[in-house]
C-alpha cells in the first residue's frame, strides 16, 4: 500500500471517531441551548399572561388546552403556595395531529382578583429524531467533503512533498555497485530529506570505496599470480625435458604440473569473472548465435565422436543479440561443455535456437534434477571433478546478467535443460524495472 | 638466430633463456626498460619477446619506438595480463603475437618458430622434418612425397610437434594449444591420447621417419629416427 493510502486509510478511521464525538456533544449541546431558549420564551409568555388575566377575567376560565397553548386552573391557596416554577418535557395529545407531540410544558401559579390559578403553558420542542437525522446527514457530507479533500491534498501536495524521496528511492535502485556515475542528492529543503540525502551518500561512498579496493585487490592478486605460476610451471618443465629424472618422480612433477595448470585456470577464470562483473568487455557487436552454435558444434565434431555423443541443432529461429562476442562465445562453449562433459556414452545433446534464445538438453550422468538455485554460484561442484574449475555456469550466468539475459536450468524425462533467453525475467539476482 | 628477451622478472628470464639456448638461439637479456630501448636502437634481432610491464616505462612504448624503426613484426608480447585492448593495441602497433603468462616452454617454442618462419621464407611456408612435409598455408602434408590426409585436430597436433621437435611437449601444453580456450577439463587427456594413437598410426603406414615418444606419462616427444 502507499504512503498516500495509508494515511489516508488512518486519517478516514480517526476521522470518524473525532467527527462522530464532535457530533454527540454538538447534539447535547444544541438541546440545551433549544431548552433554554424554549424555557426562556415559556417565561416570557406566562409573564405576559398573567398581566393580561389581571384585567380579563374570561381567560380565567380555559381549563382546557384546545386552540391556545395553555389553560388556567382555580386551586386553592394552600396548594397555590406550594407551586414552584416548573419546567418539564412531556407528551400531549393534538388533536390536529391525532397523535401524542413532544411539548415543554411550564407549571406556574399566580393570584388574580385575589383568587389563586394555576397556569399550565406548553410550548412545542425541537424533535429530536429530526435533528438527529439532519445532523448526521450534515456530518455525513462533512466528512465526505474533508475525505475529498484530504485526498486532493495528498495528491497535490504530499506527492510534491516526498518527490525527493522518490527521486532517492530511484537512484538506490538504479544503483550498481563499481558502474556509477556517482549518486545525485536530492534538491530539498526538508531536514529529514537533507539527512537521508546524507547518510545515502557516505553510505554508498563507503560501499564504493571498499568495493573498488577489493575488486583492486582481487586483480591485482589475480594478476601477481601469473608470473610465479609461469615460473613454476616453466621451469618443471625443463627439470622434466632434460631427462635425469626416474620414472616416479617424473609423474610426480607430472602432478604438480596439472595442480599448478588447474591453479592457472582457476586464476584466469576468476579473472574473466572479474572483467565481466567490471564490464571490462565495451565492444559489442549483433551476433548471431545460430552461427555459433554451428561453427562450434564442427569444432567439437571430434570431441564429440570420441565421446560417442549426437549432437543435434535445430534452427526454429534466428537469435541476435547486441553483445561482445568474446562473451557471448564463452557463453556458449562452457554451456556446451558442459553438455558434453556431463554426457553419457551413446546420449545426445539437442540445441534449440529460437528467436529469443536457445535451449541445450542433454542426457546427463546424473538421473536427478540438479540445484538450480546453487549451480550457478561459483565454486559449484556437485561430484569430486577433477580438473573442473566449477566456475564454468558462473561465468555463464554473469555473462547473461550482463546483458539482460535469463539463465535457467531444469529437468525432465531424463534430460538436464539450460535456457538462455532474451529479456530480463530473472537469474533471481537481477533486480527488475518499473 | 638472436633472441632478445625483454622481461624484468629474473626467473622467468631464467627459464626463457635456458629453453632457448636449447634451441640453439643467441640470446640476449634486458631487465628493464632503459636497457631494452638501448639494445634495440644498437642491434637487430630475429625476434624480440616483450614484457608489457618493465621498470622504467611501458613496453607498448617499447613498441612504438620499435614500429618507427619499422621492425615491430618479429615482437612477441608475452603479459600477464590477459586484457583484450592490450591484446589489439599490441598487435595494432605491429606486434606478431600476443603470449599470455603463463605460458608453456611448447607454447612460446612454437610461437618463436612461426615468427623466424615468416621472417625467413617470404614465399612458401612449409615445414620440414625427417621425410614429412607440411604446408602451413594449405595445410598439407605429403610423406616421402605422397599426400596423406590428415583431419584438423590431427594437422593441428602434427604441427606443433614438428615445432617442437625434441621437445618434451607436455600434455596440458598440447590440449591447450589445440583446444585453446576450450580445454579446461582433465578428462580431455583421453581425447588427446586417442587423436595422438591415430596420428602415430598414420606416421607409421606411410613409413614416416618421424616418431611420437612418450615422455614419463606427462608429455610427448616427436624425433627423427
Amino acid at each position: 500500500m502507499k504512503l498516500l493510502n495509508h494515511t489516508l486509510l488512518y486519517l478516514s478511521v480517526s476521522l470518524l471517531g473525532v467527527l462522530g464525538l464532535w457530533a454527540v456533544v454538538f447534539y447535547f449541546f444544541m438541546l440545551q441551548e433549544v431548552k433554554e431558549t424554549v424555557d426562556d420564551g415559556l417565561t416570557n409568555y406566562k409573564m405576559f399572561i398573567v398581566h393580561r388575566a389581571q384585567g380579563d377575567t374570561s381567560m380565567l376560565s380555559s381549563n382546557l388546552f384546545g386552540d391556545k397553548n395553555y389553560r388556567i386552573n382555580e386551586i386553592s391557596a394552600e396548594k397555590a403556595i406550594r407551586v414552584l416554577d416548573t419546567y418539564k418535557d412531556t407528551l400531549i395529545y393534538q388533536e390536529r395531529l391525532e397523535q401524542h407531540a413532544p411539548v415543554r410544558l411550564l407549571t406556574t401559579a399566580f393570584v388574580a382578583n385575589e383568587k389563586y390559578y394555576e397556569l399550565k403553558i406548553i410550548s412545542a420542542v425541537i424533535n429530536k429524531a429530526d435533528l438527529i437525522r439532519k445532523l448526521f446527514l450534515a456530518l455525513a457530507a462533512l466528512y465526505g467533503v474533508m475525505l475529498a479533500s484530504i485526498l486532493v491534498v495528498n495528491n497535490f501536495v504530499l506527492k510534491k512533498i516526498w518527490k525527493p524521496f522518490h527521486y532517492l528511492l530511484t537512484q538506490l535502485r538504479n544503483f550498481k555497485l563499481g558502474n556509477t556515475p556517482l549518486f545525485k542528492p536530492a534538491h530539498t529543503s526538508v531536514k529529514e530529506f537533507r539527512e537521508l540525502n546524507d547518510s545515502l551518500q557516505s553510505l554508498l561512498q563507503r560501499n564504493s570505496d571498499t568495493y573498488l579496493s577489493q575488486k583492486q585487490f582481487n586483480e591485482n592478486a589475480s594478476h601477481e599470480l601469473q608470473t610465479p605460476l609461469a615460473i613454476s610451471i616453466n621451469k618443471l618443465e625443463l627439470l622434466a625435458e632434460r631427462g635425469a629424472l626416474t620414472d616416479e618422480d617424473a609423474a610426480t612433477v607430472g602432478e604438480v604440473i596439472q595442480a599448478l595448470e588447474s591453479l592457472k585456470r582457476l586464476n584466469k577464470a576468476l579473472l574473466l569473472l572479474s572483467k565481466i562483473e567490471n564490464q571490462q568487455f565495451a565492444e559489442e557487436q549483433k551476433v548471431r548465435f545460430n552461427d555459433i552454435f554451428q561453427r562450434l558444434a564442427k569444432d567439437f565434431a571430434d570431441l564429440l565422436r570420441f565421446r560417442k555423443v549426437q549432437i543435434q541443432l535445430l534452427e526454429e529461429g534466428g537469435f541476435e543479440k547486441q553483445m561482445n562476442y568474446a562473451l557471448a562465445e564463452i557463453l556458449v562453449v562452457n554451456l556446451l561443455k558442459n553438455a558434453i562433459v556431463h554426457n553419457i556414452p551413446g546420449g545426445t545433446i539437442v540445441i534449440t535456437v529460437s528467436n529469443s534464445g536457445f535451449n541445450i538438453e542433454n542426457t546427463g550422468d546424473a538421473s536427478e534434477p540438479l540445484d538450480e538455485e546453487k549451480m550457478f554460484n561459483r565454486f559449484y561442484k556437485r561430484s569430486a571433478e577433477s580438473g573442473s574449475t566449477g566456475l564454468g555456469l558462473a561465468i555463464v550466468k554473469a555473462i547473461a546478467g550482463l546483458y539482460h539475459l535469463s539463465a535457467h536450468y531444469s529437468f525432465g524425462t531424463g534430460k538436464h535443460r539450460f535456457s538462455i533467453q532474451a529479456g530480463d525475467n530473472g537469474t533471481g539476482q537481477e533486480r527488475k524495472h518499473s | 638466430m638472436k633472441i632478445l628477451v625483454i622481461e624484468d622478472e629474473p626467473e622467468l628470464l631464467g627459464v626463457i633463456r635456458q629453453s632457448l639456448q636449447k634451441e640453439h638461439f643467441l640470446v640476449e637479456e634486458a631487465p628493464d626498460f632503459e636497457t631494452a630501448i638501448r639494445k634495440i636502437i644498437a642491434y637487430d634481432y630475429d625476434c624480440i619477446l616483450l614484457d608489457i610491464m618493465l621498470p622504467g616505462g611501458n613496453g607498448m612504448d617499447i613498441l612504438k619506438e620499435l614500429k618507427t624503426m619499422r621492425k615491430a613484426d618479429n615482437v612477441i608480447i608475452i603479459s600477464a595480463n590477459d586484457s583484450l585492448d592490450d591484446k589489439v593495441q599490441g598487435l595494432n602497433l605491429g606486434a606478431d603475437d600476443y603470449l599470455t603468462k603463463p605460458f608453456h616452454i611448447a607454447e612460446l617454442n612454437a610461437r618463436i618458430r612461426s615468427v623466424l618462419r615468416r621472417k625467413a621464407f617470404s614465399g612458401k611456408n612449409i615445414l620440414e622434418l625427417g621425410n614429412v612435409k607440411l604446408d602451413l598455408d594449405e595445410r598439407t602434408v605429403s610423406i616421402r612425397d605422397t599426400p596423406v590426409a590428415f583431419n584438423r585436430k590431427e594437422l593441428d597436433v602434427l604441427t606443433y610437434f614438428m615445432l617442437n621437435h625434441n621437445r618434451l611437449v607436455l600434455k596440458t601444453a598440447l590440449a591447450e594449444h589445440v583446444w585453446g580456450a576450450y580445454a579446461d577439463e582433465a578428462n580431455d587427456y583421453e581425447f588427446l591420447y586417442s587423436q595422438i594413437k591415430n596420428l602415430r598410426r598414420k606416421l607409421n603406414e606411410h613409413e614416416s621417419s618421424l616418431e611420437i615418444r612418450a615422455v614419463y606419462g606427462i608429455g610427448y616427444k616427436m624425433q627423427v629416427i
